[in-house]
């Protein structure tokens, strides 16, 4: 009778103890150049190990420019912050994807990319959207950097065990309905705080139909809700997909491995401590409006007026994000303007996902006061788009075409909004401010982003023309 | 780490919920490979804004920092909790606060209290109304004061945080004391496959 993150928490319970957190075993820690400098400097002068090299593995994704990479870049505390890890892997023997490395990318496309990321696993990174690796029927949860260090050093972390929680997506997605209309519909429903404290279950005809990497869609953005972490059972289309990774087991060992993760799955009668039910054929693409994920509507709707909302506090809430987003009540959010438009990010920058950007652009162009940039979550994503001729349909659009990197999600590289430039964007995060100071972000799926680069605006890519 | 001393002194009114980590701290200033020197970019873009609470002479130099529910969402970066403490921040009180963030605060010594909503907006208003009034956070006790007795309530918080946060533990050396449970483990799981991020040709020579 238990959730599938009671038993891998219990799998890799290390030691547990009364009065105390459980000791818990990390199979996977993934690390990046931003959350990781202190926690290396700290164990060097405490003249301590990374005691799992081999369970280790970092790259650079935050800080690399996505275009001219050579050095010197314009940025020197990028560059300091680049060579420190470099010279921390040396020196701690940790596995590196460097930046000429062809697997270099976001830390969490490169994971279950090279099958590093399997079921059953415990997975940890310095970065709050490790919730990602979820997708794979792990439980995978973000730390800090005094965690980072913590689990370099003894490769467990002490922790409270979390509460579950079941958000089951019934039906069927209508045409132009994607995963990352699912998640930001979830986040809408319960809120940015909704999944504190507790790891999430994705279940549901819907979420079953999903492919891999519109489940590592979902499971990415759990942390928008607060959640701990998010995963889905593995089942074929896991296995499927982790079939034959450098990093997957191979003959016998994946006829075990098979049966292991099969086992995984909440059993039929386990309780959660709290359900949350959505109707997938009710669910519309959607444009978050606001500063925070929950802050969306279907794109057919309008910006909401404070004067609607309940309460004076969530009244001023939505004032304040209006004014900062410059919007009016009432304004029909298929008529916002845009000036940028963004395909990338941990959420939206796998293969499947720059094919159905891809797909919404062949053949036109991008509008005329719209600067757009599709940016692949990894070389070895962008190798393979390449391969098939994308890039050949984004640039033909006008789009630009980059390198791997984090790039304009987060406003930590050269790629970031000036202030007051609008942006529809297929990453995780509308705070003011995340894409580049005083940047107004509008959250929407590739799909989206995409038909919106080309009419300048959005629109309901339910009408539009994909080949 | 640092031990938690009680607070007594000023309390910061930052009457907003769903407080991201990117308002405490932008992602430009995380670039630093030091754990110092982040105070200075606290709350970077909202201090723009002369009205910001942050530039308010009157709460200079408090050590409480009162908050709306959910304080902390978003990015794991401890650079927040950092420019907190650096800022001369030692204990935070909001009705809620994100997970990760949480446990951030935790394990540099910066207290995070978890009041009732109407608490801590009696709180705020008081601040607001008397900005010297001085508010009294005991760990020991498990309780949060105004310093003349009129307001007092306990809080609840996880025993073994309390002891960290009390006697300011080591906790990578408290785990590493574990070390023949960590290594049982890894005994008891040598059979099962677990990819190693080692190539092989390096694993085998
Ligand atoms: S793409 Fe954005 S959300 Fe994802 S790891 Fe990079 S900065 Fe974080």
């Amino acid at each position: 009778m238990k959730t599938i993150a009671a038993k891998i928490w219990e799998q890799h319970l290390v030691r547990r103890e009364a009065g105390l957190p459980d000791l818990l075993y990390i199979d996977l820690h993934l690390v990046h150049e931003v959350t990781s400098p202190q926690a290396f400097e700290s164990l060097r002068l405490a003249g301590r190990r990374v005691r799992r090299p081999d369970r280790t593995l970092a790259t650079v994704d935050h800080n690399v420019p996505t275009t001219g990479r050579d050095l010197p870049w314009d940025d020197p505390l990028s560059i300091r912050q680049v060579e420190t890890l470099r010279a921390n892997c040396a020196e701690f023997g940790v596995p590196f994807f460097d930046i000429a490395d062809p697997r270099q990318g976001i830390v969490h496309v490169v994971g279950p990319e090279q099958g590093f990321s399997q079921p059953g696993m415990t997975i940890v990174c310095g970065d709050s959207h490790t919730s990602t690796h979820g997708a794979l029927g792990a439980l995978a949860f973000g730390i800090g950097t005094s965690e980072v260090e913590h689990v370099l050093a003894t490769q467990t972390l002490p922790q409270a065990p979390p509460r579950t929680m079941a958000v089951e997506v019934n039906g069927e997605l209508a045409r132009g309905v994607t995963a990352k209309d699912v998640i930001l519909n979830v986040i809408n429903a319960i809120g940015v705080g909704g999944g504190t404290g507790h790891v999430v279950e994705y279940r549901g005809d819907v979420v079953r139909a999903l492919s891999m990497e519109g489940r590592m869609t979902v499971c990415n953005m759990s942390i928008e809700a607060g959640a701990r972490a998010g995963l889905v059972a593995p089942d074929d289309v896991a296995f499927a997909w982790l079939e034959g990774r450098p990093a997957s087991p191979a003959g016998a060992a994946w006829e075990r491995a098979l049966d292991r993760w099969r086992a995984l799955a909440s059993d039929e009668d386990a309780a959660f401590d709290a359900v949350v039910e959505l109707d997938g054929a009710a669910l519309e693409p959607c444009v978050t409006w606001g500063t925070n994920p929950a802050q969306s509507a279907p794109v057919t709707g309008r910006v909401p007026d404070p004067a609607d909302a309940s309460g004076e506090a969530a009244r001023e809430q939505t004032a304040r994000a209006l004014r900062y987003m410059d919007l009016e009540p009432g304004a029909a959010l298929a008529d916002i303007p845009l000036d940028r438009v963004f395909i990338g990010s941990c959420t939206n920058s796998r293969l499947e996902d720059l094919r159905a950007a891809a797909a919404c652009v062949r053949g036109r162009r991008v509008a005329n006061r719209v600067r757009a940039m599709v940016v692949p979550g990894s070389g070895l994503v962008k190798a393979a788009a390449e391969a098939e001729g994308l890039d050949e349909v984004f640039r033909a659009a006008g789009f630009e075409w980059r390198d791997a990197g984090c790039s304009m999600c987060l406003g930590m590289n050269p790629d970031i909004l000036l202030p007051g430039e609008r942006c529809a964007s297929t990453s995780n995060r509308n705070f003011e401010g995340r894409q580049g100071p005083g940047g107004r972000t509008h959250l929407v799926s590739p799909q989206m982003a995409a038909a919106a680069a080309i009419a300048g605006h959005f629109v309901d890519v339910r009408d539009w023309e994909m080949d | 780490m640092r031990r938690f001393e009680t607070v007594r002194g000023g309390a910061l009114p930052l009457n907003r919920a769903d407080v991201d980590t990117d308002q405490i701290i932008p992602a430009k200033y995380l670039k630093r490979i030091e754990r110092s020197g982040f105070g200075e970019f606290l709350f970077d873009d909202w201090r723009k804004d002369p009205e910001f609470v942050l530039n308010d002479p009157a709460f200079a130099g408090a050590p409480v920092l009162l908050a709306g529910a959910n304080f902390g969402c978003g990015s794991s970066r401890e650079h927040a909790p950092w420019a907190l403490e650096d800022h001369g921040f030692r204990a935070l009180i909001a009705p809620s606060f994100a997970d990760i963030f949480r446990n951030n605060c935790a394990k540099i010594g910066l207290l995070t209290v978890t009041l009732a909503q109407a608490d801590v907006e009696f709180l705020m208003a008081r601040a607001e109304e008397l900005p010297d009034a001085a508010i009294v956070v005991d760990l020991e006790t498990q309780t949060v004061a105004t310093a003349d007795g009129a307001f007092r309530r306990s809080f609840e918080i996880d025993p073994a945080v309390r002891r960290n946060l009390l006697e300011g533990l080591d906790a990578i050396g408290l785990t590493l004391e574990r070390e023949d449970d960590i290594a049982a483990f890894e005994e008891r799981r040598a059979d099962d496959h677990y990819p190693s991020t080692v190539p092989a040709a390096e694993e085998s020579a």
